[in-house]
């Protein structure tokens, strides 16, 4: 039975690409092939098995040389969050007789920071590096906060939410001056922008760019001290336990190649998109706040702020006209809390929506929603009597 | 600093709070200042955001009220 979800056909706007965005055509044929010849155990070492190794190895060269890494130092996880996990514990553990600080943005990807808890729960210490108010770590306060006791430091790529560019070679700078592995979480823009190259660990998810979900990437330095913090495997890879998803690897390495290849033009396409809407959105909508850095920004997102507005009643209403948004706002997160990123960067959280365009979002969905927004805004503040506030 | 006026929105969830203090905030005279007791967590986040949009001053936070945190803004 085919299975149509309404927002990728076209017509609508799927608007949520930092979520996940659509399997891409070139992983589609190849994630097919690979399930006729890739489901052996790579482990083994017969036929199937060394077949099934081979197209492994393939995936990880591809991937390897998509991110700048050294195919050694690649290894597939089950997914982002996961590679997070292993690069962040991992690191505290080869790095305990060092010292027991992680020091992370207070913007980072929830992964980071429930990595962080785990950490401090474990008995370590985690300082916060605060952001300004478009969501920028500041490279000084940075470096300052780093401490002889500092195991590793994280550092996004570029924000999920707010779509904010680190000053990702700054930071690293300053990490290597002291000899302090740096963590890049590179998930927003892999397959989308230059990977920044001077990190120690690199995390990344396949299905951001295309590839099917369970893939994630993590990317070690060789020479990096590391340890493996779950139990050990018998497979021996040494770096992620359990059985690892070829047939998903190989294809998450396709959609990779094709991205990477479309990467330029597309970013010049969406930057002008999402230009349109950061100019207009303030212009059509009142009391609206852009948020996010104007010009550091990656090219296919920005996040507004309605005041006034529920944002569950807001993205309600607009998936109802047909398009598909993410928000940060307490009231459509299952905790109840606002997002983090918003709270760090002392920004409105409610009336939150967050636009994240795909690889085919066209030029006249993004003229839709924004003949779409303004009416759907004013249906919701009208609702709840806060129009003429 | 003992406020003008409070208001309690106790159980409100966002964006409650900011639309009872938009609401409420011209029953103050200029450089009065209004007590905002909020229990919703994005309450500490939202108000000052709302001050800086609307000029308005944020003071900073009250005192608790049953455990309950408050928020003081000065009108201009």
């Amino acid at each position: 039975m085919a299975i149509t979800v309404r927002g990728v056909d076209g017509y609508f706007g799927y608007f949520d690409a930092a979520s996940t965005e659509p399997l891409h055509p070139a992983a589609r044929e190849v994630l097919l092939a690979a399930l006729d010849d890739g489901w052996a155990d790579p482990a083994r070492l017969y036929g199937g098995a060394r077949r099934a190794r081979l197209l492994l190895d393939n995936a990880r060269e591809v991937v390897a040389s998509l991110v700048g890494a050294r195919t050694d130092e690649v290894s597939f996880t089950a997914s982002g969050t996961q590679a997070v996990h292993l690069a962040v514990l991992g690191t505290t553990l080869g790095r305990r007789r060092v010292g027991n600080r992680l020091v992370v943005s207070a913007v980072e990807h929830s992964s980071v920071l429930f990595a962080a808890e785990a950490h401090q729960r474990a008995g370590g210490d985690v300082t916060h590096v605060p952001v300004d108010r478009a969501g920028r770590v500041d490279t000084d306060v940075f470096a300052d906060l780093l401490t002889d006791d500092t195991a590793l430091a994280c550092l996004q790529a570029a924000n999920h939410e707010v779509g904010t560019v680190q000053p990702v070679d700054d930071v690293a700078t300053s990490c290597a001056a002291r000899g302090t592995p740096l963590l890049v979480d590179a998930a927003q823009i892999v397959g989308r922008l230059p990977v920044p190259k001077a990190w120690t660990l690199l995390t990344a998810s396949a299905h951001k760019w295309g590839g099917p979900a369970g893939v994630g990437v993590l990317a070690i330095r060789r020479g990096t001290r590391w340890r493996l913090p779950t139990p050990h495997d018998e497979r021996g890879s040494g770096r992620v336990p359990g059985f690892e998803d070829v047939p998903a690897a190989l294809a998450a390495a396709a959609a990779l190649r094709a991205r990477s290849e479309e990467a330029e033009t597309l970013a010049v396409t969406h930057h002008d998109l999402i230009e349109r809407i950061r100019a207009q959105v303030p212009l059509l909508v009142p009391d609206v706040e852009v948020v996010g850095h104007p010009t550091e920004r990656l090219p296919h997102l920005v996040t507004f702020s309605c005041l006034y507005v529920d944002g569950e009643a807001l993205l309600t209403e607009l998936d109802r006209e047909g398009f598909a948004v993410s928000s940060g706002s307490s009231c459509t997160a299952s905790t109840l809390r606002p997002s983090h990123v918003l709270a760090a960067m002392g920004v409105l959280t409610h009336g939150n929506v967050r636009v994240s365009l795909t690889r085919t979002t066209s030029s006249e969905e993004v003229d839709r929603f924004l003949d779409v927004l303004p009416r759907v805004v004013e249906r919701v503040r009208a609702t709840a009597g806060v129009d003429r506030l | 600093m003992t406020p003008d006026l409070v208001l309690d929105c106790r159980g409100m969830r966002c964006p409650l709070p900011v639309i009872e203090l938009a609401r409420q905030i011209e029953a103050v005279g200029i450089g009065g200042v209004v007590a905002v007791v909020a229990d919703d967590p994005a309450a500490a986040v939202d108000i000052p955001a709302w001050c800086r949009l609307r000029a308005h001053d944020y003071v900073g936070p009250g005192d608790p009220v049953d455990g309950i945190p408050s928020f003081l803004v000065r009108r201009r």
